[in-house]
């Protein structure tokens, strides 16, 4: 190694300490709240009062806004734009967790769910009964979301061989890859139709195909996915993996094992990213390689990307963005240039605000409140 | 002695069964094991025009340029309308070239010389940049399916023995992407502009603190990346057709090719192009449904052994 390299790596490993500290005494600090038990098993009752410890004020109010929105809004906003977002969300959450807090951007999460979603379609029951095997969907959800978790941590063990910019290489490679094989492969994936009337399941007499019922499976399962993440980053595997992201040689040499974690990242995201395709295909009714379509990969980069990668509700606010702007911007532009639109706001994001729309919001905020930010500040009407 | 064994066993593994099929597919049906062959060099040429700039611009910037199909795409309207508007198939190879360049030219003057280091970032532009530009281009020219007319004498076919007819084009794309590759290896190896450019990939720093400009080279680098992937446009497109989602075709090829030949490398680049070209069109001839899981195979494996590609350097 020259010595220039040698000096590179000492300067990024001093600049590197400074975040991987910082998490470090997050930890630590919120230890007395459950004192003597241990991080790896932690009983409930203490788990929920470390939770109840964080809930603020705000959190509460967008928990009973999402609840009490079905009641609220037309069947049109719960099914369309709110449901699709929870679940557009949950898969962008995945690219969250992975590329914000593990420094893997995959471009592939799209692909994953794509995975989920055909899994129910063969393994359930749908319009094709050829291919559809029909059984129950609780079996067929199973065996989509452990499809789609293996399929995920192939992906990542691909994928970590190399490290940064090829990763978003490798990943759209694979994810190209696989939409081009659902669409000439005709005996698995039937091609370039793909499977319709794929049922959402009837439970307990209610119907999971009614907006409003569906609105809160997906609710659920976004929050669940939500909540999941910021226990994640928080236990010391998520910790672990910030401080990969932040100098993987530092961490090898500490006696992490550092593809193992990535790996593991990968499968995590993947189980995200697979739930969020249950719900998008029972959400569509149907599932066709332009589900998995190179445009559809990059809508869930654009997500991520647009509401932050910093925070895990960044994912929901850039889907919410996101359906909106699918919904309402076509018709107050030209109808066909959704693409533009949304790719015109992409790039200004990127440009001028890379941290999204959170960022955007950071900046707003230090700039009206002069002095300390002081976390309880009153949303602005 | 003993890497030398491990090396000979990994040939014996992957050449074995391409040699035992050739030869099972020569007995069995020689016209079109040959003219496969054929057709895979012409497919191989064009993933070469095509990912040879994607690489060199990889390789000095460390800019993963995304939009890298819809410069291919861009080259191929604009040559068209150019060879429409004055009947000269030459005409519109310089102009694909030309406005593919001119646009790259503008993109590193304009976006990226201000986020250099910033590798996801600029990966990131390069993905807007690539929606923004497929849509413009769907709005302008529509979803219809583009043709070029080739000059007479590189169109029609020609007898070869075996092979009874072959189209001349297709040869003819073969000896252009030779001819290039050849003037491109030669512009990197022996001029000093090529010499800055590879030095450029090796150390950047170093290569601005001997005085170079090095903003000036890594214009002149991207304009010629951009500036082939439109020739590529206008070459390709004449082979087959132009037409809205061949950005995306050309840009999984350029980065399957990359990925397998080495980040870079010109030779790893011709390399990378010669296995994906040749295993999409045997693919395509005697497992046409699953011929995209050769790709992604050859993908897996090379990536299995050689992180870095066959021809990249160790990081």
């Amino acid at each position: 190694m020259s010595a220039s390299q040698w000096r590179r790596a000492m300067n990024s490993a001093a600049t590197a300490a400074a975040p991987t500290l910082a998490t470090r005494p997050a930890t630590a600090a919120r230890a007395p709240t459950s004192p003597g038990a241990g991080m790896d098993a932690m009983p409930m009752s203490s788990w929920l009062a470390r939770l109840a410890a964080r809930i603020r004020p705000r959190h509460l109010v967008v928990l009973a806004a999402a609840v009490a929105y079905p009641f609220l809004a037309s069947p049109f906003f719960t099914y369309q734009i709110g449901a699709q977002s929870l679940a557009l969300g949950l898969i962008a959450l995945s690219l969250t967790f992975l590329g914000g807090y593990g420094g893997m951007v995959s471009l592939a999460q799209m692909t994953v769910a794509g995975v989920a979603g055909y899994g129910i379609a063969i393994f359930g029951t749908s319009s094709f009964p050829a291919i559809s095997l029909g059984w129950p969907w609780w079996l067929a959800a199973c065996i989509s979301l452990t499809a789609a978790t293996v399929f995920a941590a192939v992906v990542g063990w691909l994928s970590v061989r190399t490290e940064g910019i090829y990763t978003i290489m490798i990943t759209l490679a694979v994810g190209v890859a696989f939409f081009y094989l659902a669409q000439q492969n005709y005996t698995v994936f039937n091609g370039f139709g793909g499977f319709s009337k794929i049922a959402a399941p009837e439970l307990f007499g209610i119907d999971f195909r009614e907006p409003v019922p569906f609105y809160f499976v997906a609710l659920g399962c976004a929050l669940a996915g939500y909540l999941l993440v910021r226990h994640l980053v928080r236990a010391p595997f998520g910790v672990a993996l910030q401080g990969i992201r932040d100098n993987p040689r530092r961490m090898a040499s500490l006696g992490y094992h550092v593809n193992a974690h990535r790996i593991a990242a990968y499968a995590v995201s993947g189980l995200l990213a697979a739930v969020g395709g249950v719900l998008m295909v029972w959400y569509n009714g149907r599932i066709s390689p332009g589900t998995v379509n190179l445009a559809q990969m990059i809508g869930i980069l654009i997500i991520a990307v647009l509401g932050g990668m910093k925070h895990p509700i960044g994912a929901f606010i850039g889907a919410i963005v996101y359906v909106l702007l699918q919904n309402f911007a076509i018709d107050l532009f030209i109808r066909e240039r959704f693409n533009l639109v949304i790719g015109g706001v992409f790039l200004a994001i990127v440009l001028f605000s890379p941290d999204g729309l959170l960022g955007l919001w950071a900046k707003l905020r230090s700039r009206l409140v002069q002095g300390p930010i002081s976390p309880r500040k009153r949303r602005q009407p | 002695m003993s890497l030398t064994r491990k090396q000979a066993a990994l040939w014996l593994l992957f050449a074995g069964p391409v040699a035992v099929f050739s030869v099972w597919a020569v007995v069995d049906n020689a016209p079109l094991y040959f003219k496969t062959l054929l057709n895979g060099l012409t497919l191989a040429s064009l993933y070469f025009l095509v990912a040879s700039g994607f690489t060199l611009v990889f390789g000095l910037m460390r800019n993963v340029n995304l939009a890298h199909g819809s410069l291919y795409l861009l080259g191929a309207y604009v040559g068209w309308v150019v060879g429409e508007n004055t009947g000269s198939w030459l005409l519109a190879v310089a102009a694909g070239f030309l406005s593919a360049a001119v646009l790259g030219l503008l993109l590193q003057v304009f976006i990226f010389r201000f986020m250099e280091g910033q590798d996801l970032r600029q990966t990131l532009v390069t993905i807007g940049l690539s929606i923004v530009l497929a849509d413009l281009m769907l709005w302008a020219f529509g979803g219809e399916i583009y043709t070029f007319d080739p000059p007479a004498l590189i169109y029609g076919s020609t007898v070869l023995p075996v092979i009874e007819k072959f189209p001349t084009y297709r040869l003819f794309v073969l000896l252009a992407a030779i001819v290039i590759g050849i003037g491109l290896w030669t512009f990197l190896a022996k001029t000093r502009v090529g010499m800055m450019i590879r030095a450029g990939v090796d150390d950047r720093g170093m290569l601005a603190a001997s005085g170079v400009n090095v903003q000036l080279v890594f214009a002149v680098t991207f304009a010629i990346g951009a500036g082939l992937a439109g020739l590529a446009g206008v070459v390709g497109g004449t082979a087959l057709s132009i037409s809205p989602g061949e950005d995306t075709r050309y840009l999984l090829a350029s980065l399957v090719v990359v990925i397998v030949g080495g980040m870079g490398s010109v030779v790893g680049a011709s390399i990378g192009a010669l296995l994906i070209g040749l295993a999409e069109q045997f693919g395509l001839a005697y497992a046409p449904t699953y011929s995209v899981v050769f790709t992604f195979v050859i993908m897996v494996v090379a990536l299995a052994f050689r992180p870095r590609g066959l021809m990249g350097k160790a990081g």
